[in-house]
């Protein structure tokens, strides 16, 4: 936030996570889950749902205490409790169903490491009570979400003809096997980018005419 | 499982399952430093001696871990190890190679949240390798981190005195490049896999 | 003049953090995440055991039709122990099925190698009066969908496992003829493997398992199957 710019509204504050600052397409960060985990819908919604848990439960823990870490060990500190959030949600996956488990496989401990999680704490969480910070939260974890979901979707649909396994197209479909495989996650999101960016290009376009038009009166 | 040999884990590490390219891990620095192929080369290697250093440690870690069923402290544990030498690191290298530690920045302390990293403890854990065979792996995990780097970062040189349309610029390019290079790497599949 | 008209003050600067206060922060939230985790995995350790068994046994119940209840056991040089006790060194797990009348219906058990994309993990039934294997099913794989995958459905590939030979030489100490797969089309000998033409790395990863579970269980488990004979 630039200081100087107005305290958020609590929606503004929700919604930045998921247009302005979208963690996958506008930062591009968390790619790792974001591109291993996204080969089926459902396996992309467990793993947003798995991240927005951490994200919530963190960024409440950080701003609690917010006032009484010091900042030399406040990284430190913020490790130690997103990896006990991790922990956490790593049981609960196990006990709710060991088949999305075994799915998300190293990547539901490999969340811990997600740059979306220590960059919220160290930039919002820490700096906001806990209100402001678990609202800011849900927003990313929303936009997280949503970003490996269309990933998800997208290489399903493709690759295997299925959504959430439910079959589209039926027994003649040919699946463009690619699309699970490696690859196919690299194009997949590189082609959302591309189509992210479009848009936002259109729409600094459409408003720039406008501002010069402001520009020119004064 | 564990009749693996040395040069199998390496083999098929580096190539046929490259950490970056086909098991989507350290992907971060992949897109943010592969832009010049001279900060490419350092971030790699100093990515391998950390790899190394946390492959080290998560087999004593996960040895001290299982003796006193403490299991569920493994990840904080391995985590918070990896902080720690990734800052061992960062001044190792600030006193002894201080231009390359200001050519590396801020990418230096972002190690630790390579995701590579954590997943060379993890995988190594998961498989069961032995002292030896984790070793192999955490090398052979760097050079593959390495590897794509370099070839990443040449093209990404070469393309930038192309002519490429302002959508397409930075990062989407960079995942379609991947793409291809993740493409030309299922080559090597089944290297290394067994007899 | 007024303090308002100044620029915003830089707070002054405090007492450089003590020791005492970076280690007591520390210490403060080790405990409170340590709380955490413990409640977390006591709470949820019931759930994820029985999830663990209630997949295990379908599994077992699916490459051994007919069976009802399941034991698993370990087989070492010491005999066989029941899993619930300690693991004795080197010991090979393996799970005992029962019919309803409480008839040994066969044994399961794990085998793993490193196939093309991760590892393979296949479970096999063992069939201790024909000494062949006589049931195959997949525990966990992430091959290649429309390649790899078709260990899981290809005819062919699943007839190798109607009775594949897995008989111990007379002194029983090793298996007669280790487990091989073979190329699409060429084999001969009832304890080789038709690989799957198109996905031999597969079919490869699935023979290796297979073989290096058996050699390591059935020269343990076999002197002592009268131990299991009923449910005991």
């Amino acid at each position: 936030m630039i200081p100087g710019q107005h305290e958020l509204t609590p929606m503004e504050n929700f919604m930045e996570g998921i247009w302005k600052q979208n963690p996958i397409f506008v930062m591009v960060l968390g790619m790792c889950p974001a591109l291993a985990v996204t080969v089926s819908a459902r396996n992309a919604i467990a793993m947003g749902v798995a991240t927005t848990f951490v994200l919530v439960c963190s960024a409440l823990l950080v701003s609690l205490i917010r006032k009484l870490v010091p900042k030399e060990v406040r990284i430190a500190t913020y490790i130690v409790i997103i990896a006990t959030f991790v922990t956490v949600v790593d049981y609960l996956i196990a006990a709710i169903s060991l088949e999305v488990y075994e799915a998300l496989g190293a990547f539901i401990q490999l969340i811990v490491v997600n740059c979306i999680i220590l960059g919220r704490a160290e930039a919002h969480a820490s700096k906001h009570g806990p209100v402001p910070a678990v609202t800011n939260a849900l927003g990313m974890g929303l936009g997280f979400s949503l970003g490996l979901f269309a990933l998800g979707s997208v290489r399903e649909i493709l690759g295997a003809g299925k959504l959430f396994g439910f079959s589209l197209f039926g027994p003649d479909f040919q699946p463009w096997v690619v699309m699970v495989l490696p690859p196919g996650g690299f194009f997949v999101l590189g082609a959302w980018l591309l189509l992210f960016n479009w848009l936002r290009n259109r729409k600094s376009a459409e408003a720039a005419p406008a501002a010069g038009a402001k520009g020119q009166r004064t | 499982m564990n009749g693996i040999s040395l040069g199998q884990i390496f083999v098929s590490t580096v190539l046929a399952n490259n950490f970056v390219l086909a098991m989507f891990l350290g992907l971060c620095p992949f897109l943010g430093v592969s832009a010049r192929l001279g900060t490419a080369v350092p971030m790699g290697a100093a990515t391998t001696f950390v790899m190394l250093v946390a492959s080290l440690c998560a087999y004593g870690l996960n040895v001290l871990v299982t003796t006193f069923e403490l299991e569920f402290l493994r990840l904080i544990s391995y985590i918070v190890v990896i902080a720690a030498a990734v800052q061992l690191v960062e001044m190792f290298m600030k006193r002894h190679s201080p231009a390359l530690f200001r050519a590396l920045g801020i990418y230096l302390p972002l190690i630790t949240t390579n995701c590579a990293v954590l997943g060379v403890a993890l995988f190594q854990t998961a498989r069961e390798y032995s002292f030896l065979q984790a070793l192999t792996f955490a090398v052979g995990a760097g050079a593959g981190f390495t590897l794509a780097l370099t070839l990443m970062a040449s093209l990404r040189e070469r393309l930038n005195l192309a002519t490429v349309p302002n959508v397409v610029q930075g990062t989407a390019l960079a995942l379609m490049l991947a793409g291809l290079l993740s493409l030309t790497f299922m080559g090597f599949a089944g290297l290394g896999a067994g007899e | 003049m007024s303090g308002e008209s100044r620029p915003m003050a830089t707070p002054p600067a405090g007492p450089a953090t003590t020791s005492t206060a970076m280690i007591a922060t520390l210490g403060l939230v080790a405990t409170l995440c340590g709380i955490l985790i413990v409640s977390a995995y006591q709470g949820t350790l019931e759930a994820v055991s029985a999830n663990k068994r209630i997949v295990l046994e379908r599994a077992v119940f699916r490459v051994i039709p007919g069976a009802v209840r399941m034991k698993s056991f370990y087989a070492s040089s010491a005999g066989i122990v029941p899993a619930e006790g300690p693991q004795p060194k080197e010991g090979v797990l393996f799970h005992a099925a029962y019919d309803q009348a409480g008839q040994l219906k066969g044994i399961a058990a794990e085998g793993a190698a490193a196939g093309y994309a991760d590892v393979v993990r296949v479970l096999y039934a063992y069939d201790p009066a024909r000494q062949a294997i006589v049931g195959f099913g997949v525990v966990a794989m992430r091959e290649t969908p429309g390649i790899g995958d078709k260990i899981l459905t290809d005819p062919a590939f699943l007839k190798n496992f109607e009775a594949l030979d897995v008989s111990l030489t007379a002194d029983m100490k090793t298996l007669a003829n280790a487990v091989k797969t073979v190329k699409h089309g060429s084999k001969t000998q009832p304890w080789q493997i038709d690989a799957i033409s198109g996905a031999t790395v597969t079919s490869k990863a699935v023979g290796k398992g297979i073989n290096d579970s058996a050699q390591r269980l059935l020269p343990l488990l076999v002197p002592n199957l009268g131990r299991l004979e009923t449910a005991g």
